[in-house]
């Protein structure tokens, strides 16, 4: 297994890649194009806004790369939503390899953006990826920008309105949360994706 | 539906955990990584690490310890003290930690804080608020409290400044009520109240806890999003467990 770390500078890089030496497995974090090709996984983690995410993946030439990649693709955070279609944050086009909008949460009374602390998981769909999670599992949240729920939720979770927590098309898989900094759930989590 | 977080602080010195009374004669209460995961362990939603000597003496936090409690923790945690520029907030967040607080440099030069929420994204700038109530009864700033022998009072009053950081990019507020800070008699429901008012972004209380039902009130009143303690912890006078499961007895959604 070669478990790679798309390396277009997130700033949670480094706390991804220790969560998974935590599990045993050392990723190599890389922005070689042959090496996310080769790699048995491939991880994008990302924190910041879509705009100057999607502008790093240009400037090392990796967006193509990413688009064609057939092996488990892993989406964190921004770098979930750097999968899907296009994000309301500047109004970004994204790598639209998961068929989703990304979308601002609505200004509402009591309701706090960023989405910001532990929230629960409601699971809606059967995958491997979130095999052993149980509805009511927390989750460690930070984000003003979020994916509907539809036809690629896994789980979702709930902020004013529901949002789609862990999404999936095809090879291509997204978290919303930071599985690196939600505990067991997280750890169990990463761990049902280095087995896919 | 989004937990009220119980946030432990940890004052760091010299990469230990360290107390003290009143500031002075720091004792070293631990090692910082293995307290850092007690408290996980005990369920905390998140750490703050707090460099008690960093800013007064215009020192920067000292990476290695960051980088050694973000290799063993999973939960979130966040560093305050030291952090005046955009390169040592990188470094900082470089090193694993997921948000930096910064306090006194922001006031210095309110700009740093949409430069690094410019830089990293609004969800890991915290701005500290030190406050203090002053006989006219409104509430002001105070900056370097850190060392009692160079706080300034400042003119800026305590809900302007809570506004204009949010217009900077702040992700989160802490709000650290002076007045009720080590006398462990509660929260000031009254003051978090007036910033809960004006902030929309998360509000996270500090200084006054003494007992679990300060918490309740907090959150019940104050509506905030995670109460910050220290010596209540450290002390063993209140446990996390017993905390949670009374909050959770109060109707009050926290992470089991």
């Amino acid at each position: 297994m070669a478990v790679v770390l798309v390396d277009a500078g997130g700033t949670n890089i480094g706390s991804v890649r220790y969560a998974l030496q935590r599990l045993g497995t050392d990723a190599e974090l890389t922005a070689d194009a042959d090496a996310i090709r080769a790699a048995s996984h491939v991880i994008l983690p990302g924190v910041g806004a879509a705009g100057p995410g999607m502008r790093r993946l240009r400037e090392a030439g990796l967006v193509d790369v990413m688009r064609g990649l057939t092996q488990p693709v892993l989406g964190v955070c921004l770098g979930m939503q750097l999968l899907c279609e296009r994000s309301e944050e500047a109004d970004t086009e994204c790598l639209g390899v998961i068929p989703a909008p990304v979308r601002r949460f609505a200004e509402a009374p009591g309701l706090r953006v960023p989405h910001m602390g532990w929230n629960g998981l409601r699971v809606t769909s059967t995958h491997p990826l979130v095999d052993g999670v149980r509805d009511g599992d927390c989750a460690y949240f930070v984000h003003s920008y979020a994916v509907p729920t539809g036809d690629w939720s896994l789980a979702e979770s709930e902020h004013g309105v529901p949002f789609a927590a862990i999404v999936a098309h095809r090879n291509f898989m997204g978290m919303q949360f930071h599985p690196e900094r939600s505990a067991s759930l997280g750890a169990q989590l990463l761990r049902n994706f280095l087995s896919l | 539906m989004l937990s009220r977080r119980i946030v432990p602080c940890l004052d760091v010195r010299d990469g230990q955990v360290v107390k003290g009374v009143r500031f002075r004669d720091h004792v070293v209460v631990g090692e910082i990584v293995e307290l850092a995961l007690r408290y996980r362990d005990e369920g905390a939603d998140e750490l703050v690490f707090y460099d008690i000597t960093a800013s007064p003496e215009g020192r920067r936090v000292d990476r290695d310890w960051v980088e050694r409690v973000a290799r063993e923790i999973d939960i979130p945690f966040c560093v305050a003290g030291g952090i005046r520029s955009v390169d040592d907030a990188r470094e900082v967040l470089h090193a694993g930690a997921d948000k930096i607080s910064i306090n006194s440099p922001a006031l210095e030069r309110p700009e740093l804080v949409r430069e690094i929420a410019d830089a990293f994204g609004v969800q890991c700038v915290v701005v500290g608020v030190d406050s203090l109530r002053d006989d006219d009864g409104e509430w002001r700033v105070r900056q370097y409290t850190g060392d009692p022998s160079r706080t300034r009072a400042l003119r800026k009053r305590t809900l302007d400044w809570i506004e204009e950081v949010q217009g900077l990019g702040a992700g989160e507020i802490v709000l650290n009520c002076m007045g009720t800070d080590g006398v462990r008699r509660g929260y000031d429901i009254e003051q978090l109240k007036a910033a809960r008012a004006v902030c929309s972004v998360p509000l996270v209380a500090s200084g006054g806890a003494g007992t679990p039902a300060h918490f309740v009130d907090v959150f019940i009143e104050a509506d905030v999003d995670a109460a910050l303690a220290a010596s209540v912890f450290h002390g063993g006078d209140i446990a996390i467990p017993a905390l949670k499961r009374e909050l959770r007895a109060q109707g009050i959604e926290v992470r089991s």
